[in-house]
């Protein structure tokens, strides 16, 4: 093995990094984390914060797993992660509160619900506990990457239609003041702030997906 | 290795050193960020209130900024029993001190709107019980009077229940006691892009000039209806898509307000003693005409500043 010479971003380094984003995405392809990509897409703000946080929480927890993927008793493995992924939830919670008090206000209950997020059990358990620790990372930032597209994605479209606004600046006009588009009779859609519309949209989405890259098409 | 890792004994240690290991390293990250995190709520809270009349400069101004000037606005600190009789009393110049139940400040509405879902579940109606319930409840009211460009304001704050958890308004009335100045909501886990958007300008712009008593100067609760009907003076549309957001709105708001209005009472009769009824209604129109005629001038104002 010539591991020890591997280049930081080889080959299959790059890979583990562009593969969630597209061939393996983990929302799209391997539907993990469905949940908070239905709840918390309806404004573009904090659906980035919430990227954020879960790629952080990813990408310590594959670190922290993978430094101790040899140490680690299977018979209580998943308590460990669980208590590991726990912890640092618990640390990006405390530190928003602290540091970003508007932002922690308006993800609310969703940072706690990161720890449910099966994406990062998933990666710990399919990925960390059995590669190295720089892999992991890669793994991690990639699969962080991933959720957060789609979750980028689908914000985009759930605010453009639901509040006419991207990253809350009114784009289509003032809805009250019946402005820009509102003049000609535009109305948003309310169906488009609930949740929903998010499945429509992510079916959406892995249907273009799908018929882009033929590869991910199963055969009958 | 001589380490057996797949032994009890073994997984045994393991999961008490790490339990210890992130135990301690959450306790001391948690008590190290505390006094951050409890300045932030309390400048929050500063700040809620003076926007609550709508001190222009605050609209723009910080949270840290807003601990700075709220004592140049906030006069009197007053605590208010369900009778709405005066408790305490505190002036700007006596310091906010953690734990005093008696200064306005530190009363926690939450908590005590949480002593009081018991009693809203045996009497979902209300009626006599539901009250003589909450007059024993034992709850204080907190109300804040601030002195602006020489106009008196009174700012009150209560809690209720939204659709998923806990709601709280701030609103100030006008000199009158009984016309709305301006509110400002939030809530701890509404759902986010509908009714999280009690905290937004949409909301509660509604609630301006908006009026708690009747002609008769009677108590009558402000009510949030579906929006895009026509409203009345007591009216106020609600968010499309949070139903249950506004009827907790607007269940606190009858509750609580109708608190405040003893005490506005209480102080009005003061003035004119002897002709009652006569007078009363002609110089209720008055004053309710000034208030309005007020209110217009004001709506003009905010609409140009916008």
């Amino acid at each position: 093995m010539s591991e020890t010479k591997e280049a930081l971003f080889s080959k299959k380094n790059k890979k583990l990094i562009s593969d969630p984003l597209n061939l393996n995405n983990p929302v799209t392809i391997q539907v993990l984390g469905i949940c908070s990509a239905l709840a918390v897409t309806v404004q573009m703000d904090n659906a980035f914060v919430m990227s954020i946080a879960v790629m952080f929480v990813l990408i310590l927890g594959n670190l922290i797993v993978s430094l101790m993927r040899n140490m680690i008793p299977t018979k209580i493995k998943i308590i460990v992660q669980l208590v590991i992924v726990a912890a640092l939830v618990i640390i990006v919670d405390q530190v928003l509160k602290a540091f970003v008090y508007d932002v922690s206000k308006s993800l609310s209950v969703f940072v706690g619900l990161i720890i449910t997020n099966c994406i990062i059990m998933g990666r710990l358990e399919a990925y960390a506990l059995g590669n190295k620790p720089w892999g992991s990372v890669l793994d991690g930032l990639g699969n962080g990457l991933g959720y957060g597209l789609i979750l980028m994605v689908v914000a985009f479209f759930k605010e453009l239609f639901g509040s006419g606004s991207v990253f809350g600046f009114p784009v289509f006009g003032d809805s009250i003041e019946k402005t820009g588009l509102y003049s000609i009779g535009y109305e948003d859609n309310g169906l488009m702030l609930l949740p929903p519309s998010s499945l429509i949209l992510v079916a959406l989405y892995i249907w273009v997906q799908k018929s882009k890259t033929p590869s991910l098409i199963e055969e009958n | 290795m001589s380490i057996n890792k797949e032994g009890n004994g073994y997984t045994l240690i393991f999961a008490i050193i790490m339990v210890v290991v992130v135990g301690g390293l959450l306790a001391y990250i948690a008590s190290s960020l505390k006094p951050i995190q409890q300045e932030n709520v309390k400048n929050e809270k500063m700040q809620n209130i003076l926007q609550s009349i709508g001190i222009d400069e605050t609209k723009s101004v910080t949270r840290d900024e807003a601990g700075a000037i709220f004592n140049d606005y906030i006069t009197k600190r007053i605590v208010l029993d369900y009778d709405g009789n005066v408790i305490s009393e505190l002036s700007s110049a006596d310091p906010i001190k953690d734990k005093n139940e008696l200064d306005a400040f530190n009363v926690d509405v939450r908590k005590y709107y949480n002593n009081l879902t018991g009693l809203m579940k045996k009497f979902p109606e209300g009626g006599a019980e539901y009250e003589a319930g909450l007059k024993e409840a034992g709850i204080t009211y907190p109300m804040f009077v601030c002195e602006k460009d020489g106009e008196t304001f009174y700012i009150t704050y209560f809690s209720g229940k939204g659709l998923w958890d806990d709601i709280w308004g701030y609103i100030s009335l006008r000199e009158d006691g009984r016309t709305i100045n301006g509110t400002v909501f939030d809530h701890k886990g509404e759902t986010p892009g509908l009714g999280s958007k009690m905290t937004e300008a949409v909301f509660n712009n509604d609630f301006v000039g908006k009026v708690i008593t009747n002609e008769e100067n009677e108590y009558r609760p402000i009510k949030v209806i579906k929006p895009g009907n026509e409203r009345k003076e007591y009216e106020v549309a609600g968010l499309s898509g949070a139903t249950f957001t506004a009827v907790g709105v607007e269940e606190m708001m009858k509750r609580s307000l109708s608190v405040y209005n003893k005490y506005f009472e209480n102080n009005r009769v003061e003035a004119p003693a002897v002709i009652e009824n006569v007078t009363d209604s002609s110089m209720m129109d008055s004053t309710y005409l000034d208030s309005m005629a007020q209110l217009v001038i004001d709506t003009n104002a905010i609409l140009a500043n916008n």
